[in-house]
């Protein structure tokens, strides 16, 4: 199976970030498959050519060599590079001083404008405005029954000309409608269409200049391949877009087309959609979507998380613990404890990336198993919890009563400690590691 | 307008780019050539290591070393590649036609289109409304039946899918009609419960149809990249796919994922979509693909 550009690059970043010193043909390697994973994620052939130049360029211009960690260096020149090129920070919609904000949205057949359309009229109106969809693609059979129904489950009206042949007249009656009726924005889904289809593009163009939008959006599928490049720049050129949707993001597509057009239109994302409800509409962020390709999860939210929860100075025992290995169960269960105020485990576990994601003892651990293996601990005896040896069958069977769990369930419990401490001896081993092994523990 | 025209006009900036690009270096040196011919696939979506491994057939053959003999051996590996055509499995009738992809591919669209083509070979067509999730996408298949003018079964939105397919199937048999084509919901691959759902689907066609042909034809959109692979591969663990369409193929896009796809997973390709009208979907020839996909 082809691998994803995440775990490609996760690869990479891992082999650069488990060593010490760099030299340049190491850089060299590791760029050249940094290249081929980006073609795989359907990044532009152009597109990732000149996105290796770039980090390559820096690399040298920072002298990656020289520094203590250079491996650290190219992950984040990498990651600094992908961030750029989607755009640096979030975009949030503009809306016009008079409205109302008239949205245009735009795109390949099947890209997905009308269940957007949906989805974003749905937004709006949860903060507070009055939207109004508009149905202007008359070619495809019951595409405006589609958008009527999508209305419906957003709550918000559709406005459409039984009838009507001329998707620009029905889009300038619209607005026209919304002035009078006090909707402060207007949303046009148009018709799906070829960028290559001179006839079609020329029916949006006066359509902008009969509607003139604040907002031109061009929804991109983020399965799509090579061609966004050729897409973005036709729809760019004609429509003066003032941004993207991606959707379909609820896949597995690697998403490269989505680099692929920032980097060529310049454009900002706005949105991500996901999922078919009406309410997976999410406000695009660059910097988590690099980090999701550099097979680093969220691991940056996590780590940002992390610091909230953990205090300073328990971090800093953990650690002396961890460099004499005296590892009890007590620091287990304050270890659960803090995992605990940083949100449901679950969602926590999948913003790690494949490869730090807990095997072992804390694998297939949901909240409500961390609250039992609280119980068990808790119903221990201080003496019990810094020395487990003590926990014999009778001891065991005591605490299953006082925990209300099983002697299974404790002795799960125990191996899985024995598990984690076994880990901690290896980890207080490597000394030096830093501040990453520190905070991601003990997911680890 | 034939549809070979069609075909060699939606296929003509590929052509252009390709002959270009290679016409004007086809007499370089081997390194040029191979470095250009790797972008131009990779630019056409076949991806990278399809892309490779056409190279490395290519440069493995004698007669590459010989410029002018250079595209006449890429084309015999392309074809090679893209196999012989496989036409749908029809009889004896009735037969079933499963149409599978995810979300915006252009499931229903082609519905309409074979359903007519099929019309138009004198068979008897029904088709069943299996999409009872998306707004209007059983509406929109009704226009479609209409002006294919074949019968439709139809539940409420919302229905059991593999209700309508049960109905349908009893329909077929009862009125003693030629293929039932069932359109289905747009689903990514990754969603668990929809594969489920479609497994469903096809167990109750399977079991309703005993001893009649099921062709289960995924629908890729051509402008999709390497996604489509992971998407025919679960496609292909949920029902057996049968054969590919390749929607959309008047766009600019390539639809060099099928060299992909063919190459991890044998599917061929069936049929090419060429834009909205009742008879643009053609079979597939591999051929005439990539003639028009080589030459001038």
């Amino acid at each position: 199976m082809f691998e994803s550009l995440q775990s490609r690059l996760q690869q990479i970043v891992q082999r650069l970030a488990g060593r010490g010193v760099l030299s340049e043909a190491d850089v060299d390697a590791a760029l050249r498959e940094v290249r081929l994973a980006l073609l795989e994620a359907d990044v532009n052939f152009k597109v990732a050519k000149a996105f290796v130049d770039r980090v390559r360029a820096a690399a040298v211009g920072q002298q990656v060599l020289t520094h203590l960690a250079p491996g650290q260096q190219v992950v984040k020149l990498v990651y600094e590079e992908l961030v750029r090129l989607l755009g640096g920070t979030t975009h949030a919609l503009r809306f016009a001083d008079q409205p109302p904000t008239v949205i245009l949205l735009v795109g390949l057949h099947g890209a997905g404008k009308t269940t957007t359309a949906g989805k974003l009229a749905m937004r709006l109106r949860n903060g507070g405005r009055r939207p109004l969809l508009v149905a202007t693609d008359l070619r495809r059979p019951a595409a405006i029954v589609q958008l009527q129904v999508v209305g419906q489950q957003a709550g918000v009206l559709v406005f459409s000309l039984p009838g009507a042949t001329d998707p620009v007249a029905v889009a300038t009656a619209a607005v026209g409608e919304a002035r009078r009726t006090g909707h402060d924005v207007v949303i046009i889904d148009s018709a799906g269409r070829q960028h290559i289809d001179d006839e079609l593009m020329a029916e949006l163009v006066t359509m902008r200049e009969a509607t003139s939008p604040h907002q031109v959006l061009l929804v991109l599928d983020a399965m799509t391949g090579q061609e966004a490049v050729n897409i973005a720049q036709r729809f760019d050129e004609l429509l003066r877009l003032d941004g993207l949707i991606v959707t379909k993001l609820d896949g597995d597509a690697r998403g490269g087309a989505v680099l692929s057009v920032v980097e060529v239109t310049g454009r900002p994302v706005l949105f991500a959609g996901v999922g078919e409800k009406l309410d997976g509409l999410e406000p695009f962020h660059p910097d988590r979507m690099a980090s999701r390709i550099l097979g680093m999860g969220d691991v940056l939210t996590l780590i940002e998380k992390a610091q909230g929860a953990v205090d300073a100075q328990t971090a800093a025992d953990l650690e002396r613990k961890l460099r004499r290995a005296e590892f009890t169960l007590d620091d287990f269960r304050a270890q659960l404890r803090q995992v605990r105020t940083m949100g449901p485990l679950e969602s926590l576990v999948e913003m790690l990336p494949g490869a730090v994601r807990p095997k072992g003892a804390m694998a297939g651990m949901d909240d409500r198993a961390l609250r039992r293996v609280e119980a068990i601990i808790d119903s221990m005896t201080p003496d019990e919890r810094t020395h487990p040896h003590l926990i014999d069958g009778s001891r065991r069977r005591r605490i299953a009563k006082g925990s209300g769990t099983t002697i299974q369930d404790v002795n799960r419990l125990l191996r899985q400690f024995e598990e984690a401490r076994r880990l901690v001896k290896r980890m207080s081993g490597l000394e030096g590691k830093g501040k990453r092994g520190k905070l991601q523990f003990p997911l680890r | 307008m034939n549809w070979l025209d069609r075909l060699r006009e939606s296929l003509a900036r590929t052509r252009a780019q390709l002959t270009a690009r290679l016409g004007g270096i086809v007499g370089a040196p081997p390194a040029e050539f191979f470095e250009q011919l790797e972008a131009a696939l990779i630019e056409g979506d076949v991806g990278v290591a399809t892309t490779q491994h056409i190279l490395r057939q290519l440069s493995d053959r004698r007669d590459a070393r010989d410029p002018a003999a250079r595209l006449a051996a890429l084309r015999e590996i392309l074809l090679d590649v893209l196999g012989a055509p496989a036409p749908l499995r029809l009889d004896p009738p009735p037969a079933a036609v499963l149409m599978l992809g995810v979300n915006g591919a252009g499931k229903t669209t082609t519905i309409g289109k074979l359903a007519y083509h099929l019309k138009t070979s004198g068979r008897t067509v029904l088709l069943a409304a299996a999409d009872t999730f998306r707004a209007a996408a059983i509406d929109q298949l009704a226009i479609w039946a209409q002006r294919a003018e074949c019968e439709l079964v139809r539940h409420a939105p919302g229905a059991d899918p593999a209700a309508v397919v049960y109905d349908a199937a009893q329909a077929v048999k009862a009125r003693g009609m030629d293929v039932l084509i069932a359109d289905t919901a747009g689903r990514l691959h990754t969603k668990t419960n929809l594969m489920e759902e479609l497994k469903k689907i096809n167990r109750v066609l399977s079991r309703e149809l005993p001893g009649s042909p099921v062709e289960r034809l995924l629908v890729l959109d051509a402008t999709t990249g390497q996604n489509a692979i992971a998407q025919a591969r679960v496609f292909t663990e949920a029902v057996g796919v049968t054969g590919i369409v390749l929607a959309k193929l008047d766009g600019s896009a390539k639809g060099g994922v099928a060299l992909a796809v063919r190459t991890a997973l044998g599917l061929p390709v069936k049929f090419v979509g060429l834009g909205e009208g009742l008879d643009d979907l053609q079979p597939f020839d591999p051929r005439q693909f990539v003639d028009a996909l080589l030459t001038a």
